[in-house]
């Protein structure tokens, strides 16, 4: 395993993009975070910029105004990164896919590691998404 | 010398993305520009192609927190539309639904102006005695967020009599929880020092940007539609409205404080007062016409306008969401504040950005549409939908 690799499997950084979500994976995210689910315990962080990031969890559809911003979120990332989509819009767009202004799921536009479909996932589906994501390295 | 902070669209404080320019001369900010669209998932262009059991999903997804209010206030105007009258069982689990939500939006507020202010204490506790409120929309309901609870007629899901006194114990626990914060967060003078005379809305000033909800009521603007037009079961329940006169974030935190007491005072009387009975009443065809419905959202009035086809879909439907009037009263709020004040100002109306999202249409790169064209093409969008509907 290179340097990287574990350097990125023994505290993953998350940082978190929402393109166009309707707020509640991004809550049950934080909610992950907060006292009952406590993800700081395993060295899980949130950080506030893409460049310190290990892994970006996605949420939400991406519309047309949003995904310049969030290919650039992507690109300022360095790599190897993984990628989680958090809800059913990450995955597959849910029932926003007939939208004039949504552009397609995140998996058109950068590879996608981990879906955790949900609408929205549980904390605990959140977590063992990630502990997926982190034993497929 | 003028310069530009951008704020966002992904920042670190926010958790939705949405873009601020502070327009900023040394440390004191003197403009605020307000860029949203980042959000935008056009549903009021979905939903005229479902059918009404599918909108109610459909507008529940508008916002992640409001959503038992956009569900509420379309199935109201739906009822509205077509006469329909609700069991009175089935209003009471929707204003117990209703308290419940908006217990858990003002802690996840105060939890997030908590971590504004680099207060990560109140975000941690709050956060945590958010999760027994949860606990119980996962019980009656079954699911943590979206509760799918409200349906054209009445509600989906009854409230047991053994669940009562496990709903009761909670609140016993959330109560108890809100007195410790109330009491922290007026007795700490760093938090006071932090949050008093931030961010002033005067009263005048609120009432011309037609701000609503408790960023209205911390201003002094004495309105809130659950007692001014009584939906679900608001009228057969003793309560109080909560207004405060200074208008800074301060007073904003105050409101939504006592008014988690407020709600926890619903609830428990609710729960004495549920009469037996049906929970829904059967739906056979909704006719022709068109209704409004109306409710107290967590962050203020939601309104909902549908114009029913005859049919099983609506042909028009029509959302306002809160925020989308409070979020223009920043551009008052911040000015004449430092920088360091605006992150918190911006968050004091509990902004919802996802409710908000409007869509401005480039016919090309140079020509920007303005009123008149909207208008126009929503007259030509009323001709075509009149001879479509004409000929069947």
């Amino acid at each position: 395993m290179s340097i990287k690799l574990k350097a990125l499997k023994k505290s993953p950084w998350v940082f978190h993009v929402s393109a166009a979500s309707c707020n509640n994976c991004d809550i049950e995210i934080l909610a992950a975070l907060t006292p009952r689910f406590d993800v700081e315990r395993f060295g899980i962080l949130l950080v506030g910029s893409p460049r310190h990031a290990d892994a970006l969890l996605v949420t939400g559809v991406i519309n047309r105004k949003s995904l310049p911003r969030v290919l650039e979120v992507y690109n300022q990332t360095p790599k190897p990164c993984l990628v989680i989509a958090v809800g059913t819009c990450a995955c597959d767009c849910h029932m926003f896919k007939d939208s004039y202004n949504v552009v397609g799921p995140y998996d058109k536009y950068f590879p996608v590691d981990v879906y955790i479909p949900g609408c929205p996932p549980r904390p605990e589906a959140i977590i063992a998404g990630v502990v997926k994501a982190l034993s497929k390295l | 010398m003028r310069r530009v902070i951008p704020i966002g669209p992904y920042h670190p404080l926010q958790e939705e993305p949405e873009f601020f320019k502070l327009i900023v001369e040394g440390e004191k900010v003197v403009e605020l520009e307000i860029n949203i669209g980042y959000n935008h998932r056009g549903h009021e262009f979905l939903s005229p192609k479902m059918t009404y059991e599918q909108i109610a999903y459909l507008v529940e997804r508008i916002c992640g927190i409001c959503s038992n209010s956009h569900p509420l206030a379309f199935v109201q105007a739906v009822e509205d539309a077509a006469n329909i009258k609700v069991p009175e069982r089935a209003l009471y689990i929707r204003t117990i639904n209703h308290e419940l939500e908006r217990i858990h939006s003002h802690f996840l507020w105060l939890g997030l102006a908590g971590h504004f202010i680099g207060y990560n204490t109140v975000w941690m506790w709050a956060w945590k005695y958010r999760e027994p409120i949860l606990d119980i929309f996962e019980m009656v309901t079954g699911n943590r967020n979206h509760y799918a609870m409200n349906k054209i007629g009445g509600v989906r899901w009854d409230i047991k009599d053994e669940q009562i006194p496990i709903i009761e114990n909670i609140l016993l626990e959330v109560e108890k929880a809100t007195w410790m914060f109330t009491k922290a967060i007026l007795d700490d003078p760093v938090i006071l020092a932090r949050l008093r005379d931030v961010g002033v809305l005067p009263k005048e000033v609120a009432i011309d940007y037609g701000v609503v909800g408790p960023t209205a009521r911390a201003s002094g603007v004495n309105i809130d539609v659950r007692r001014d037009d009584p939906h679900a079961a608001y009228d057969r329940i003793e309560w109080d409205v909560i207004v405060f006169e200074e208008g800074d974030v301060l007073a904003k935190a105050k409101v939504r404080l006592f008014e988690c007491l407020e709600s926890i005072k619903i609830i428990r009387q609710c729960l004495r007062k549920m009469p037996k009975g049906e929970i829904e009443t059967k739906v056979d065809e909704i006719p022709m016409g068109e209704g409004i419905g109306r409710a107290e959202a967590p962050r203020g009035e939601v309104f909902h306008y549908v114009r029913t086809s005859g049919m099983n879909h609506p042909i028009r439907h029509k959302i306002r969401a809160p925020s989308y009037m409070n979020i223009a009263s920043n551009a008052y709020a911040c000015v004449g504040y430092s920088i360091a004040d605006a992150a918190l100002t911006l968050a004091a109306v509990d902004p919802c950005y996802c409710c908000t999202e409007r869509i401005f249409v480039y016919a090309d790169d140079k020509k920007i549409m303005g009123y008149e064209d909207i208008l126009k093409l929503s007259w030509e969008l009323t001709e075509k939908l009149k001879r479509k509907y004409n000929k069947i």
